[in-house]
């Protein structure tokens, strides 16, 4: 997917004055934040379950090759294809001349982030193989042309309306709006005649267990196990950092990731593949390949402050969390993983430059951090990247800050490093400032501040320092 | 109670870092720390020549220019003994927990850093670990709703401990506050290199103050303080948003002076 980073400001203020899909957003909250917190506190041990998780993926991380190996030969030793791809054009590339080389007609995927990196179906499409999302999320966005909103919805910015236009052709405005059900069926409908006649799935990897070498999925619909199961070559796509030890790993990461994400205790359905059937098993695909890719992900392992970003099972559990994203929108972020791990990987994979935005536009709440149920310290990431492109100390490339910016911060140092020049620096500011305030507070301000008074007064600095006041009551106590 | 010392602190005597923004924005929220602190039998010092955290250019990743800064804090604040209360979050967890990041290329300030730290303590945290949170007692007669600071609640931990010394409070009425744990869009100089975001954010946090009918909101943090005033005068709302230690001082006082109620 062709990074669209540079368009943050323009797309975020778009959002923000979109009240539809706001009030859509608004259910990330109601929703999603709330059923994990709910969840969070029905499960006793939570605390603890995150901290195994952290260590889980802490240990994994620093032993990836190792795992990795492991992985592949355990798919191999069960009659699977392991294809490593360094980037998303080999992914693509690999499925494209397999889908070929099978005389494949038609293709189902079910939902995959990282097959977004890849424009996938996109692709696949314009290759002449008839691609369908199976996702109901991912097929509506399909329908509509888009990229996903969310990790794990990614259609929550449609409203009723929307997807009812885009499922049903003769929908017109003024007719009733179907209700959820009523368009679940609509779309059930258009795709059980799609998974009657795939031939070729592609699906995503929630967790790859290395001691088995199987791959498991995590899904509500059913669509993932029917991809699976119907079509004979199965091709499960995946970031080479979804690796886990072991199946009881696994077990400690499932109930992590499913409350982080939904709120729930386990999820409609939890897929688990363990190679193409055998001779002698009825059911299966024939062939089980596994893309396994690293699409800038060795970067970030390479870097030992943002290697922690690879830890990220892709709950959304801090997107639900962040008020940014939350008013925002996920388009925003201009690439395929948005909200507060977004604004760190996307910078990292798709270059800097682009996006200085992404790690800029946080209040470093902290919300993402203590939502993660791995731990993530994302604000301490974000202020890496700050730093990256603020200084480019150790790379000026990514120094993306611009003169004047720099020039006011070399002033506040000068201005901090002296009690004397604090003072007058602030005695400056209020002589400067005074005229345009009406009891202390000021309606428009000139910049730098000008931003803050389009929706707040700024306060007039005090007259006089605490540190003048207290040694005048001082004087005046002796 | 008052003016004496039952606290288990082992000294008498305690330094304020008042912050830069308190002490050139808001010199009453120190002042009224100060008051509190000394209600609680304390005496406090000032270092006269204290200015910045280094915080701000840390946040905008300017490092290098807030390395010094920071360094000056660290040494001006060495050469004096026992507690230091900050009546900020985030200052307090600039130093505690950010100063490990910025001074990581010289192990030597990160050791001193943590020492350092160890006597260093938010406002309220100080009061509550010391003092407990039912050592103040006052009254007032407001209508007082609690916004959780982010870096306050989620970097010092400091979360329901305000609430509970707010309800030693005669005649003060509590009313809680929906989301009040949702930043309320401040972020440093991310309110105003990114206001339409800052501004959203804020929007929200306005409706559910002004839902809980409070003539007073009290809070943590001035950046938030002052975010969330401006925004609530730019709608002609007449409620007013406080520090914590501003509310207790007031209230201390009334119990003096037989102001407010009973």
């Amino acid at each position: 997917m062709k990074p669209l980073t540079i368009n943050f400001r323009s797309k975020a203020a778009q959002t923000i004055g979109d009240e539809q899909v706001q009030n859509s957003l608004e259910h990330v909250y109601t929703g999603f934040y709330q059923g994990r917190i709910n969840a969070a506190a029905d499960t006793p041990n939570w605390e603890e379950l995150r901290t195994k998780g952290k260590a889980i993926k802490d240990h994994t991380i620093a032993h990836l090759d190792h795992y990795l190996d492991m992985f592949s030969e355990k798919v191999e030793q069960s009659g699977g294809t392991v294809f490593f791809a360094d980037n998303a054009e080999e992914a693509r590339q690999y499925i494209t001349e397999l889908a070929k080389d099978r005389d494949i007609e038609t293709v189902i995927k079910s939902k995959s982030m990282v097959s977004e990196e890849m424009s996938l179906a996109e692709n696949m499409n314009d290759s002449g193989f008839e691609t369908i999302e199976t996702d109901l999320g991912e097929y509506i966005i399909q329908l509509a042309g888009e990229t996903p909103y969310h990790l794990i919805a990614p259609a929550v910015h449609k409203s009723r309306k929307d997807v009812a236009e885009l499922l049903d052709k003769d929908f017109e405005d003024g007719d009733r709006v179907p209700d959820a059900t009523e368009l679940t069926m609509l779309a059930r409908e258009q795709l059980r005649d799609v998974f009657a006649r795939a031939d070729m799935s592609v699906t995503g990897v929630n967790f790859a267990v290395a001691e088995s070498g199987s791959i498991t999925l995590v899904t509500n619909e059913g669509n993932g196990r029917m991809s699976t199961s119907v079509p004979r070559i199965h091709v499960a796509v995946m970031g080479m950092e979804k690796i886990v030890p072991s199946i009881q790993d696994l077990s400690t990461m499932l109930r992590i990731l499913i409350r982080s994400a939904t709120g729930q205790r386990i999820s409609t359905y939890v897929t688990m593949v363990n190679g193409p059937k055998t001779p002698d098993e009825e059911e299966g695909p024939d062939e089980f390949h596994v893309v396994i890719m690293n699409n800038g992900r060795l970067k970030l392992l390479k870097d030992p402050l943002l290697r922690e970003s690879l830890n990220c099972i892709r709950c959304g559990a801090c997107l639900n969390a962040c008020p940014v994203y939350r008013k925002v929108g996920g388009h925003a972020y201009g690439w395929v993983y948005p909200g507060p791990i977004g604004a760190i990987v996307t910078p990292v994979i798709t270059g800097l430059k682009d996006a200085t935005n992404l790690p800029a536009a946080s209040s470093l709440c902290g919300a993402c951090h203590e939502a993660c149920p791995v731990k993530i310290n994302i604000p301490r990431m974000l202020l890496e990247l700050r730093h990256k492109t603020a200084e480019g100390l150790s790379d000026p490339d990514e120094r993306t800050s611009k003169f004047v910016e720099r020039a006011i911060w070399k002033t506040w140092r000068i201005g901090m490093m002296g009690r004397g020049r604090f003072d007058w620096g602030a005695r400056l500011a209020y002589l400067f400032m005074r005229p345009f305030s009406i009891n202390g507070w000021i309606r428009k301000a000139p910049p730098p501040i000008s931003g803050w008074t389009v929706s707040r007064d700024f306060p007039l600095i005090a007259g006089r320092s605490l540190k003048s006041r207290l040694n005048h009551r001082h004087k005046k106590e002796i | 109670m008052p003016e004496t010392s039952n606290n288990n602190l082992g000294t008498q005597s305690v330094t304020l870092f008042a912050t830069c923004m308190i002490d050139q924005m808001a010199p009453t929220v120190g002042e009224s720390t100060v008051e509190v602190l000394e209600h609680l039998g304390l005496q406090v010092k000032f270092v006269d020549q204290q200015t910045c955290c280094g915080q701000p250019a840390f946040n905008s990743g300017f490092r290098s220019e807030s390395l010094p800064v920071a360094q000056r804090f660290l040494e001006l604040f060495e050469a004096v003994d026992g507690p230091i209360i900050v009546p900020s979050g985030s200052c307090a967890a600039m130093v505690r927990n950010f100063y490990t990041d910025l001074f990581r290329h010289d192990q030597d300030l990160v050791e001193r850093a943590r020492t350092l730290s160890e006597r260093l303590y938010e406002f309220t945290e100080f009061i509550d670990h010391f003092f407990g949170s039912d050592a103040i007692a006052g009254s007032c007669d407001d209508r007082v709703t609690y916004h959780k600071c982010c870096h306050l609640l989620r970097e010092i931990g400091i979360d329901e401990q305000p609430l509970e010394m707010l309800s030693n409070i005669d005649g003060l009425e509590m009313t809680p506050m929906n989301r009040a744990d949702v930043c309320c869009g401040f972020g440093g100089a991310f309110s105003v290199k990114m206001p339409d975001i800052s501004s959203a954010i804020l929007e929200e946090k306005l409706d559910n103050i002004e839902a809980t009918k409070a003539n007073r909101v009290v809070a943590g943090d001035i950046g938030c303080i002052y975010q969330i005033e401006g925004g609530l005068r730019r709608r002609g709302s007449t409620t007013r948003v406080l520090h914590l230690a501003e509310i207790l001082s007031e209230s201390i006082r009334n119990r003096k002076t037989g102001k407010a109620t009973e």
